[in-house]
């Protein structure tokens, strides 16, 4: 569990990034932080594997708070794959990539072995596995970011746009793959501006605005409320947009899922018909 | 990286902030000049006090302390060492003699960071890469160098990302002996080498599908022109460098041991 009490947090430049963010995340679930640039979603995520410690406020993970731990006692439990995979990748082979944090936390041989033959599997990169991770392709090498992060297996898991980049396939595998964590009861974090990507996955939303929490609540509501999402310069999804022109014929407005959108417009047609 | 803070240029408007940059580039070479004349502390420290005005007149003294700040640890360092060993040569004695030349030498430092912050604090790597070309260096080098410098600011930046990206994966540098901790830097200056090197390849790709090179003379929107104001200082600079000449050959300069005499009696 993450539970962050009246944070606040100022860059040494002087830029107050954190102006009082208060909330809990419970085990196991799914949450997307969304906002437009530089309002502060890194800055708060940064927070959770304790790479950023609060100037004021405090951060509980799991019940410990994160001024007290080191990054690397935390980053055990707290996985964080960056926004851009370059910024991380070193090795000379996929292989040695995913076994680096590994080894930084003393995993044995025989369970290090294991552990890079399920993450590739995992990722569908078995056939890189001593490629160069230098020599993939932009996408390939954001899934080799990811396993090296999932190969120790974190219970909470923080992506930083992870939609950038990819290709709607791309997407989709990585939404089946977000849900699948989500069953084996791992919590997920995700910043992203994907609109779209969000309201495919439904989850909960906080959105940030000045470094400050102005929304927080169900995909469903968050990203039908033009006025919130007027505010942090969002454009509602466009099944949403959609809904929200048909609203003046009686229709529902807070729709965000393309079954439920086909189901609502079908049961229309079919009162109209009749 | 307080005392290369306290070298990044900031746009501020001010006289100094005007002046040629190649004037106060003289400025900061001669002012290194009459600083090496010297090996009393009084001239240094008045070396030291007469740039203060020119800190003040050009708006940057929270910038300047910074660097003087940053500057302080290495000059207690340069302090120390010379005192410690004029003390030993003395005969275990704290003598005026040692403890002048102790002073003296942290002042030359302290004057030669003062000058050049100054120098960097007020001049923008565009003005510099404008003298430059200016003063007829090939403008492939201009352009090496002013890029060089725009970039060590995005470097850094960059620098401190891989470092949490590593740092998130388990990465602890300061665990281990020495050899190990040198090691524990690969994974953070490999992503740094090679982002450094697929940035300037598309660097050059972004220029060369902007023409650059296509006319082999280049004319520039500014040209750098010598004002009122430059030729002050310029003049100021050159008497000052005469007149250190004229103090070392002709006159004697006050020591400390004497001026401490002339009130004791």
């Amino acid at each position: 569990m993450i539970e962050v009490q009246d944070l606040h947090f100022t860059y040494p430049s002087g830029v107050e990034a954190l102006k009082g963010i208060s909330l809990k995340i419970e085990d196991g679930e799914f949450v997307a932080i969304m906002g437009e640039n530089g309002a502060g979603k890194t800055t708060l995520v940064k927070h959770f594997n304790g790479l950023l410690k609060p100037t004021k406020g405090r951060v509980i993970v799991n019940g410990i708070e994160t001024t007290k731990v080191s990054v690397a006692t935390l980053a055990r439990k707290v996985g964080f794959v960056f926004q851009n995979p370059d910024h991380q990748l070193f090795a000379e082979t996929v292989e040695e990539e995913i076994s680096f944090a590994l080894r930084n936390f003393g995993f044995s041989p025989s369970v290090i072995e294991k552990r890079v033959t399920w993450a590739l599997n995992l990722l569908g990169l078995m056939q890189y596995r001593k490629t160069s991770p230098f020599m993939l392709s932009g996408g390939e090498r954001k899934r080799v970011a990811l396993a090296s992060v999932l190969a120790w297996d974190p219970e909470i898991l923080i992506l930083d746009e992870p939609t950038i980049g990819q290709d709607y396939q791309q997407k989709e595998n990585l939404r089946q793959f977000i849900m699948q964590l989500r069953t084996q009861g791992k919590t997920v974090l995700v910043v992203t501006h994907d609109v779209e990507f969000v309201a495919e996955c439904n989850p909960r939303v906080l959105l940030m605005r000045g470094g400050k929490l102005i929304a927080d609540g169900a995909a469903r509501k968050v990203l039908t409320d033009p006025e919130i999402l007027a505010q942090s310069s969002i454009v509602p999804p466009q099944i949403t947009q959609l809904f929200i022109e048909l609203s003046s014929l009686g229709f529902p407005s807070d729709i965000i899922d393309l079954y439920e959108a086909r189901e609502t417009l079908l049961k229309a047609f079919g009162a109209a018909a009749k | 990286m307080s005392m290369f803070d306290g070298l990044k240029y900031r746009r501020v408007f001010s006289p100094i902030h005007n002046l040629d940059p190649r004037v106060k580039f003289t400025y900061a070479c001669i002012i290194f000049i009459v600083a090496i004349l010297f090996w009393e502390f009084i001239p240094l420290l008045v070396l030291f006090v007469i740039q203060v005005p020119f800190v003040i007149l050009a708006r940057v003294r929270r910038e300047w302390l910074r660097s003087m700040k940053g500057a302080a640890f290495l000059a207690s360092v340069i302090f120390t060492v010379n005192f410690a060993v004029s003390f030993i040569n003395s005969g275990y004695m704290i003598t005026f003699v040692a403890l002048e030349y102790a002073l003296a030498m942290t002042f030359r430092f302290l004057v030669l960071v003062e000058s050049f912050s100054i120098f960097f604090l007020t001049t923008s790597p565009d003005h510099l890469g404008l003298a430059l070309e200016q003063t007829r260096v090939p403008y492939e080098f201009c352009f090496a160098f002013t890029t060089a410098v725009r970039f060590v600011p995005v470097l850094a930046e960059e620098a401190q990302t891989i470092m949490d990206a590593q740092k998130a994966r388990g990465l602890e540098l300061e665990k281990g002996n020495f050899l190990r901790r040198i090691r524990n830097y690969i994974p953070i200056l490999i992503p740094l080498i090679v982002s450094a090197i697929r940035r300037s390849l598309e660097l050059a790709e972004a220029m060369e599908s902007r023409a650059w090179g296509v006319s082999k003379k280049r004319t520039n929107l500014y040209e750098l022109k010598l004002h009122g104001s430059d030729y002050v200082l310029l003049t100021v600079t050159v008497v000052l460098l005469v007149a250190a000449i004229y103090v070392r050959l002709y006159l004697p300069v006050p020591r400390l041991a004497e001026i401490f005499d002339y009130f004791a009696h």
